[in-house]
């Protein structure tokens, strides 16, 4: 069996010389990230707030996932390109990093760019810079790194930072709070429909390096934004920490559309290397009739731990989960969302698609929470596995707690191998077995890509087909 | 066109066919009949490459338009790409795939290896046009996942489809008339004796003589525990009618 990490085509490492922090964490780390950033005091407090409260506590272990220990003090907690300087615009930025972002798919020179999506590109632990921000900011949208917003929208982000995920969260938001480095901030004002998709490229390049990423989305009321995100990472030997915060809150009648492809280095087939991917990401629909909803592909990482949710507090806001999660060689996911029902006649719906296929372990865990005040709320959930190969195992956790009798809750889920009859009638019509495979991966997951913009469908559908190759006898 | 010479077959352990000798010649329609579990899908499904059946002994010889090759060496879709076609007697649904994206898929891949020129999704579409009003399938048909939702006919239509567009060199044809009424076995029948000409051969796998009041064949061969007990032209489906398999010492 070909090894997969040669089908991973951006695996290479940009060379380039970079500036880091000595390794390790420790207060006087997070001192030099809030004054290389020139932070308020404010915000340093918080870091420091939530690193005191980091050291209370421990990596969760609840999990269906096999995490060997993580030293945190064989991380770098910052690494930015030396000629990174963030006054220069992203026309001014060294060439080697247009080259890179290129190569990866994402044209930044202004001649290049796409006219319909803007964007933010992250490179380890900073933003090179953001694309379209004068067009939108001509609607008042602001779309800039989250650095950026700190210094020049700081009540905006006082406001609302940590007000969806708090510090105390769990271990991987502590101790994002108190040492994140960039990320994405985006807010939509009154009544604007954002007029192109909004995104983020992160690349982590350096090694050793773990990349704390800080997302914040507001979209004020009547307002609708769709954001994508990407993600990729060099082939390394070893294991690297990608620790994010994502917030995102929606007021009255406001729509976030949020979509990620991850498809960090996953690690060789032997399960050498890959990201440790360990993510909180939240929204609150905290206006009536707001609507929240997360689509992701998860086809990278060595090892993901993710549960975009929703806290749907708005009387009629609706939350949506929508997850095609792919693992194959030794890679564990456990992913799956949150959905905790609030305020009256709340809606969210689920749809988990579950792809496991070598020695890999994939699963779901989902919770619905209906709470005494959500009169009427309505729950739908459809969680499918497919196997793929003899040795992988799929696991579906799906917890409801209901609290109010009006509740309307359906579950439904599903695991099965791969179809024999199913792959026989394709194969018996001229399409050779791996099409065949490809096809019915791609149909099993549908109801997920179609939530997709269009060019991050096809993407997502070609990821599966080349990441499934080597994986199917 | 093929050769198929003392077949056995095992499925899971149990011998389904047990010495099977027929040979098809160009332009020739064969019908195979028999009572249940006598044999015939399994011969179909063997022919397909089904990994389920495995031969034990003997061979199945087809001509490719160059030579006779040794089917067991083909895997299933080159066996559909050197111009062999099976209508299933159970077309499987497959969700989330469009009925058109399969056929341009099935076809691109199928013509690609016999040379000939693909069509663009216009042109293709243009092209199934007349056949699907042959069979008297609604453009709905191509929008719908694969057999997903459909009736017994319209899944039946959808393998005449198949067949048509892709005009195999054989077609074996798997109880093609089960689940039809009689206004979706006409228009099937139709879509049969459109495809036979006289370069290409069929295999018609029934159970009943309805099927043989629209489409005639050459020969009749009677399966029964997995070998050919009786050969003959149209005259003993008659005769099978009006006595039963009973009578020709195999029946239940």
């Amino acid at each position: 069996m070909k090894s997969i990490d040669t089908k991973y085509k951006y695996g290479f490492a940009t060379d380039i010389d970079s500036f880091k922090f000595n390794i390790g964490l420790s207060e006087d780390t997070i001192l030099q990230i809030s004054k290389i950033k020139e932070e308020p005091p404010w915000l340093l407090d918080f870091r420091l707030k939530a690193y005191q409260h980091f050291k209370t506590l421990t990596p969760p272990h609840w999990a269906n996932l096999k995490i060997p220990p993580i030293n945190l003090d064989e991380i770098y907690y910052y690494s930015a390109p030396k000629s990174f300087n963030e006054k220069k615009s992203l026309d001014e930025v060294d060439p080697e990093l247009l080259r890179t972002f290129a190569k990866l798919g994402i044209p930044l020179e202004e001649q290049k760019r796409l006219s319909s999506v803007a964007i933010d590109a992250v490179f380890d632990s900073v933003s090179l810079g953001t694309t379209h921000e004068d067009e939108l900011s001509k609607l008042g949208i602001i779309f800039c790194s989250i650095s950026k917003a700190i210094k020049e929208y700081p009540d905006l982000v006082k406001k609302y930072l940590s007000s969806v995920v708090p510090h105390t969260d769990n271990y991987y938001a502590a101790l994002n709070s108190a040492v994140f480095t960039d990320g994405s901030f985006a807010y939509i004002p009154k009544g604007v429909k954002c007029p192109m998709d909004l995104s983020t490229y992160f690349r982590i390049n350096e090694g050793k390096t773990g990349q704390f990423e800080r997302t914040l989305i507001i979209a004020e009321a009547g307002s609708l934004v769709n954001y994508l995100e990407g993600c990729t990472a060099p082939q390394r030997d070893e294991n690297q920490l990608h620790a994010a915060v994502v917030e995102l809150i929606a007021m009255e009648n406001a729509e976030i559309n949020y979509s990620t492809v991850q498809n960090w280095y996953a690690g060789t087939h032997q399960g050498v290397g890959g990201i440790y991917n360990f993510v909180t990401k939240r929204g609150k629909c905290l206006g009536v009739n707001s609507k929240i909803s997360w689509t992701q592909v998860e086809a990278g990482s060595a090892i993901t731990w993710k549960y975009p949710s929703c806290l749907l507090i708005g009387e009629n806001s609706q939350g949506a989960f929508y997850s095609v999660a792919l693992t194959n060689g030794h890679m564990q996911a456990d992913t799956g969302t949150k959905m905790i029902h609030i305020g009256k006649n709340t809606k969210s719906t689920i749809i988990a698609k579950g792809i496991c296929a070598d020695q890999s372990s994939n699963t779901y865990r989902g919770l619905v929470k209906i709470l005494p005040n959500a009169h009427h709320a309505r729950n739908y959930s459809q969680c499918d596995s497919m196997l793929v190969g003899e040795k992988s195992k799929a696991n579906t956790f799906p917890y409801i707690e209901v609290n109010n009798h009006s509740a309307t809750i359906e579950h439904e889920a599903s695991t099965s191998k791969i179809n024999e009859d199913q792959l026989f009638y394709l194969e018996s019509r001229g399409i050779d077995r791996e099409k065949c495979i490809s096809m019915i991966i791609n149909g099993f997951c549908k109801d997920v890509f179609k939530k997709l913009p269009l060019e991050f469908a096809a993407e997502a559908s070609r990821l599966l087909e080349i990441k499934l190759e080597n994986s199917v006898g | 066109m093929l050769k198929i010479n003392n077949l056995h077959v095992m499925v899971d352990d149990k011998l389904i066919l047990k010495g099977i000798d027929l040979e098809i010649n160009q332009g020739e329609i064969h019908a195979i009949m028999g009572p249940n579990g006598s044999g015939k899908s399994t011969l179909a499904k063997v022919l397909a490459g089904h990994p389920k059946y495995q031969i034990t002994e003997g061979s199945i010889e087809f001509f490719d338009g160059q030579e006779y090759i040794n089917l067991a060496e083909l895997e299933i879709h080159e066996r559909a790409k050197s111009g062999i076609f099976l209508g299933f007697q159970y077309p499987t649904e497959i969700p989330g795939i469009s009925n058109l994206g399969f056929l341009r898929e099935s076809v691109n891949n199928v013509w690609k290896a016999q040379g000939k020129k693909l069509l663009g999704k216009d042109d293709f579409i243009d092209f199934l046009h007349p056949i699907m009003d042959i069979l008297e399938m609604k453009e709905l048909f191509l929008d719908r996942s694969i057999n997903e939702g459909f009736s017994g006919g319209e899944k039946k239509k959808n393998e005449i489809l198949q067949l048509m567009i892709l005009d195999p060199k054989l077609a074996i044809l798997d109880e093609t008339d089960s689940g039809l009424d009689i206004d979706a076995l006409k228009v099937v029948a139709e879509g049969i004796n459109r495809f036979k000409r006289p370069f290409n051969s069929t295999i018609l796998i029934t159970h009943y003589q309805r099927l043989l009041d629209h489409i005639i064949p050459d020969f009749i061969h009677v399966l029964g525990d997995g070998k050919i007990i009786r050969s003959g032209t149209k005259d003993l489906a008659l005769e099978l009618e009006l006595k039963g398999y009973n009578w020709t010492g195999v029946g239940k």
